[in-house]
């Protein structure tokens, strides 16, 4: 499943988006220094594939509803987890861009969940060991199902995590991971077995093509796992850090916005600038009395009922409204002011 | 919706990008980094922020209506992805219960105020995101961030996964409507028949590939798909990202909506 930028806070996405972006460039780093000029085409195409590839849907048994190929253990089976990585990146960022799945910021978010830890974590840790030489097609299919169960539960539960860092979703934690797991252990086992027969299609009907990609990518092979295990460990040191770092910047999220929410706590730029003319009005206005729309009877009432708000006015909910329902007014009519306009022009 | 119909919507931002406006003539690079401050300024709000968000509709209704995106369009595709973010912020009016305020007589609780802000932020990145797209075209967006220090490599799988994206929905289509043509209620949509199908496309695709590899060759590939186009930051570019990170700061740091709500409060009187 896909994040999305409305539940991100800004911290989370950009530390991913580092992370992201340092694998990236590791991949792009490595496939440069022994990339056959072939694979370059090649992997292209393969991520056409890919989409071409979820326009063929099949009935799931006994269940009824379709599913289709999601596609990271299948392209880190075939091309290697570098030029994987930057296919499924690709890919993410085509679906970001073009079908809004997701949105930018979370696109590193994306990339991590469902790139990483396909390409670097389970192909090389899971899937080659298990797998060893064999070309059983047996062992193929159940290798791929283990791969691709731990591939959606990883990145189900990165999507959990970022969500619950940001802290923009209510959702306890037990709930969420309740949730999203199971969802993505039934995705899991389709992908797997769908991955797998793939897999076992082509090497029955043209088995020169996964040989023909093995050879021509000497850097699937023979990839160390010390390396891998040496940059994941240094990649979450790092985004360790970052994270405490911005957490500790904000020691209190909640109290600072709800500070914010009330319009308490303003910032010290306010000083000058545009502020104090606006906050002059503000005082003007201020001292019109019952200008909310608060009855005066509701006051205790409210006070018992939320004691963790203190100093809510309704006065500044009213104004907020009325000045949204305003601004939105002002938006809409310059929008339509400039079409019909330009239709004038036209 | 089917996935013809959204191979057809690819094709309409495709189309969308090469029409000729003031907004189509900025220069990519300066359109990706404003987008980005857009969205990051966005994301940026605390989560029961949703009165000081409205400004922020102004930008992509500019690009929409500067640079003639068919509003409808953009907000269909705005609704066909929102179902996720739906999903998880859904359960925060029940979750946050504690009452902010009360207006009219009704209360207002803490998570319904987050879900819409979730809403409303939920809005504007994707239309934002997608906007880019309709204003740049995808290899404008490409090859600008290629200038902006994106691997080369990256930079190319990109522009050949877009190129290919079309070739090869094409051939799937013709692989659907020929099964659909020789299968009649469930029979021939199990995983059985898919499998052959995939199997068959990605076949397919590798000779593609190959095929696409010596034409290249022979036209004097190396590795890199460079641009022709030369770029050049024009005064408009300037202006535009000045204007924009000048929007983007007063309306973040400034609560302009509620001093508009007061004057309005004010003058009533």
């Amino acid at each position: 499943m896909h994040m999305a930028d409305a539940l991100l806070s800004p911290a989370v996405g950009m530390t991913l988006w580092a992370g992201t972006a340092a694998v990236g460039g590791y991949a792009s780093k490595k496939l440069k220094e022994r990339i056959d000029d072939r694979t370059i085409p090649l992997m292209g195409v393969l991520g056409a594939f890919i989409f071409a590839s979820q326009m063929i849907n099949f009935t799931i048994p006994g269940t009824g509803s379709s599913g289709h190929l999601g596609g990271g253990m299948i392209l880190a089976i075939i091309l290697g987890p570098h030029a994987a990585f930057l296919v499924m990146a690709s890919v993410l960022t085509v679906q970001a861009l073009f079908f809004a799945d997701g949105g930018l910021l979370a696109l590193g978010c994306n990339i991590w969940n469902l790139g990483f830890y396909p390409c670097y974590l389970v192909y090389p840790l899971l899937y080659k060991p298990l797998i060893g030489e064999s070309q059983n097609p047996g062992r193929i299919v159940a290798v791929s199902l283990v791969s691709a169960v731990a591939v959606l539960q990883l990145g189900a539960f990165s999507v959990v995590l970022e969500t619950l860092l940001s802290g923009k979703s209510e959702l306890p934690f037990g709930a969420f991971l309740l949730l999203m797991q199971p969802i993505h252990l039934a995705i899991g086992i389709i992908e797997g077995f769908v991955t797998a027969a793939i897999i076992n299609h082509v090497r029955s009907a043209r088995p020169e093509i996964l040989d023909g990609i093995a050879a021509s990518r000497p850097l699937g092979a023979g990839i160390s796992l010390k390396k891998v295990m040496i940059t994941f460990v240094v990649l979450a040191v790092v985004t360790g850090g970052v994270l405490s770092w911005f957490a500790s910047t904000h020691p209190n999220g909640l109290e600072w916005s709800i500070e914010k929410v009330t319009g308490k706590g303003e910032l010290p730029e306010q000083e000058h600038g545009t502020a104090p003319v606006l906050k002059g009005i503000q005082e003007k206005t201020a001292f019109l009395p019952d200008y909310g729309f608060k009855p005066a009877g509701n006051e205790p009432k409210k006070e018992k009922m939320a004691p963790a708000w203190p100093g809510i006015e309704a006065g500044t909910s009213a104004a907020g409204i009325i000045g949204a329902a305003i601004v939105l007014g002002l938006i809409l009519l310059i929008g339509v002011g400039i079409r019909s306009f330009r239709g004038r022009d036209a | 919706m089917t996935f013809d119909a959204q191979y057809f919507d690819i094709g309409r931002l495709d189309r969308l990008s090469y029409r000729d406006t003031f907004v189509h003539h900025l220069d990519p690079r300066v359109k990706v980094i404003a987008t980005m401050l857009f969205l990051f300024t966005v994301i940026s709000f605390p989560k029961y922020e949703v009165v000081a968000l409205v400004p922020f509709f102004l930008f992509p209704v500019l690009l929409m209506t500067l640079g003639e995106i068919p509003v409808r369009f953009i907000l269909r595709k705005v609704l066909l992805v929102s179902p996720f973010a739906i999903l998880i912020g859904v359960f925060n009016p029940f979750l946050d219960t504690g009452t902010v305020a009360i207006i009219a007589g009704i209360p207002i609780s803490a998570g319904s105020l987050s879900f819409l802000s979730i809403l409303l932020k939920f809005t504007l990145t994707i239309s934002a995101a997608l906007l880019l797209i309709a204003t740049t075209s995808f290899p404008g967006v490409c090859h600008a961030l290629r200038r902006l220090g994106l691997p080369s490599l990256f930079v190319s799988q990109l522009l050949f996964l877009y190129r290919y994206i079309f070739v090869l929905m094409e051939e799937a289509m013709r692989i659907t409507r020929a099964r659909d043509m020789r299968s009649f209620g469930t029979r021939g949509a199990g995983i059985k028949v898919f499998v052959r199908l995939i199997g068959t496309l990605f076949v397919r695709t590798v000779d593609r590939a190959e095929r696409i590899y010596y034409a290249m060759l022979s036209r004097g590939f190396q590795g890199d798909i460079p641009s022709l186009r030369r770029a050049r930051i024009a005064v408009t570019d300037l202006a535009y990202l000045t204007a924009m990170v000048m929007f983007l700061a007063v309306f973040r740091f400034y609560r302009v909506t509620e001093g508009i709500g007061c004057l309005a409060q004010g003058l009533l009187r």
